[in-house]
């Protein structure tokens, strides 16, 4: 059993971090995740493994040393919450475009616009959709827990490196600023220069001796040439989708309602699960992990199950509840229920809605 | 078991620190924990409030409406917390700057005055200390041994020389707790 500790989510982030052997972390402070960056300070990783800590001048600055550290094969990371995040996207568009791997973390608060500082679910769009120009995916997964705010990271740079492609964890300002027991895994190795070179031979570390040019680049004014680069992506991004799905299924056996919901609003449903059975209202949650490849495939199942309707609960207006629709294609009742802008739904207030909008409604 | 708690009072008091040691305790008895603190522009200088969950099992939602117990240091969240608490719940207060004192029959209310049991100590920093005590003598569920560990393991070396303190204070509030 690794170390046991009781961490901010934020804190286990970066302590992760430092653990998953990662050679850079660019980032800006903002409210709810400067723990992050406040915590690598403190612990100097560069005096445990050499990693490296920079506070940028901004996040724009922040996510093209991603570009620059990541096109290098080296593991580079950076974190900020959702008005940092959006200053993020170009450069996100253009690493997923030049195929660099690379980890975002988003510790979402209150929007739009600057918003406020408490917890929210309302980047779900921005995060898979795509919230850079063109056509481009974004691995993301979404942590429940302050464990699985540690055990996402090095998760999230095995996808990044297997796909080539930036990965996203997605949290809130709950699961940042909450303490929860946390089994910390054993340091991994940051990789020597030479293990680099011979680990990514499509990074731009050096011409070899003899060897072809490496060029990192999204440019490509050659519209058949861009087109091609593009049927590559999405067939990468395919193959994500038929390989890399993540949920988990709680009470789902016997269940005539699904409650589903990620993350924090995963957590609060829990309990709303929990007093709905003492009432005698079956009812599931199905936790989708990656949050895109959304879990289709689970809810297709559920759906000809013939479970009676699927409440999407999010701290959002209703956003994930379209990916459920798009599944579900009006063969059973779907509806939103979420408090947003910052205000977290209580247990109480799912059980509510799941009443009235799925049972009753 | 599983016991949900509200600890509330001032910025300042120690409601997260003392939070967070109850929460440290339990991972030394090998229970789940999760502690989430009211964050933002209200701590500074306002009232401060932490949720603190420890439980023999996974735990769901870490924000909650209804507690077990609520640890009230204020008027602010007396008048916000007494409400929250479940039928046949726990209160415990400190009397010292309560107006309006609670009023609710279907729990049981208890009293500690750590305020001044703390100034008679001569440092009202174990103010909390006293609090968590008459917690710990109400609600038995983490052991004395485990909360020494736990500050241990929280608390820099350098302030490992004022644990027996600490523990002076715990024990000051165990044997000060009344039922009203």
């Amino acid at each position: 059993m690794g170390e046991l500790k009781l961490m901010k989510g934020n804190e286990a982030l970066a302590e992760a971090a430092i653990r998953a052997g990662v050679d850079g972390y660019f980032g800006y402070p903002i409210t709810p995740q400067s723990e992050v960056i406040e915590y690598l300070m403190a612990e100097k990783p560069y005096e445990r493994t050499g990693m490296v800590v920079l506070q940028a001048e901004s996040e724009v600055a922040s996510i093209n040393m991603l570009y620059g550290g990541g096109g290098t094969g080296k593991k580079v990371m950076t974190s900020s919450s959702s008005p940092g995040i959006s200053l993020m996207q170009e450069g996100l568009s253009y690493l997923a475009g030049a195929e660099i791997p690379c980890v975002v973390a988003n510790v979402v608060r209150g929007g739009p616009g600057l918003g406020d500082i408490q917890p929210a679910q309302s980047d779900y769009f921005q995060s898979v959709k795509g919230g850079g120009h063109g056509d481009y995916r974004l691995i993301v997964l979404a942590p429940s827990s302050v464990q699985e705010m540690s055990d996402f990271v090095p998760l999230a740079f095995d996808l990044a490196f297997k796909y080539r492609t930036p990965a996203l964890i997605i949290s809130d300002g709950l699961i940042g600023q909450m303490m929860e027991k946390v089994e910390l895994f054993d340091q991994i190795p940051r990789l020597t220069d030479e293990e680099v070179i011979k680990r990514h031979p499509w990074a731009t570390n050096g011409k070899p001796v003899g060897g072809e040019r490496r060029i990192l680049t999204s440019l490509d004014l050659d519209p058949h040439k861009l087109e091609s680069h593009n049927w590559h992506l999405q067939a990468k991004y395919k193959t994500i989708e038929e390989n890399e799905v993540r949920f988990e299924m709680l009470h789902c056996e016997d269940a005539e309602y699904i409650i589903v919901a990620y993350g924090s609003s995963a957590r609060i449903a829990q309990k709303s699960i929990q007093l709905a059975r003492e009432k005698g209202i079956k009812v599931g949650l199905l936790r989708p992990i990656t949050l895109w490849p959304f879990p289709k495939k689970p809810i297709d199942e559920l759906t000809k199950r013939g479970i009676k309707g699927f409440l999407s609960v999010e701290m959002s207006a209703g956003q994930m509840i379209e990916d459920v629709k798009l599944v579900v294609e009006g063969r059973t009742k779907v509806e939103h229920f979420g408090r947003y802008g910052g205000v977290i739904h209580s247990p109480e207030q799912v059980l509510e809605a799941l009443e009235q909008k799925i049972i009753g409604g | 078991m599983t016991e949900e708690i509200i600890i509330a009072g001032f910025g300042g008091q120690g409601v997260l620190s003392m939070g967070k040691i109850l929460a440290y305790s339990g991972i030394m008895q090998n229970q789940e924990v999760s502690w989430l603190p009211s964050y933002g522009p209200e701590m500074r200088g306002g009232t401060a409030n932490v949720t603190v969950i420890v439980s023999d099992e996974r735990i769901s939602s870490p924000t909650l409406t209804t507690f077990d117990t609520a640890i009230i240091l204020n008027q602010q969240s007396m008048d916000k917390f007494e409400h929250s608490v479940k039928p046949g719940g726990v209160l415990l207060y400190d009397p010292n700057g309560i107006i309006h004192h609670p009023k609710r029959k279907d729990i049981t209310i208890y009293e500690v005055k750590a305020a001044k049991l703390a100034a008679e100590m001569g440092n009202t920093k174990i103010f909390n200390m006293v609090v968590l005590g008459a917690y710990m003598k109400i609600k038995p569920i983490v052991k004395l041994e485990n909360v020494i560990k736990g500050l241990k393991k929280s608390l820099p070396e350098r302030y490992h020389k004022l644990i027996p303190l600490n523990e002076d204070a715990i024990t000051m509030g165990m044997n000060n707790v009344t039922k009203i």
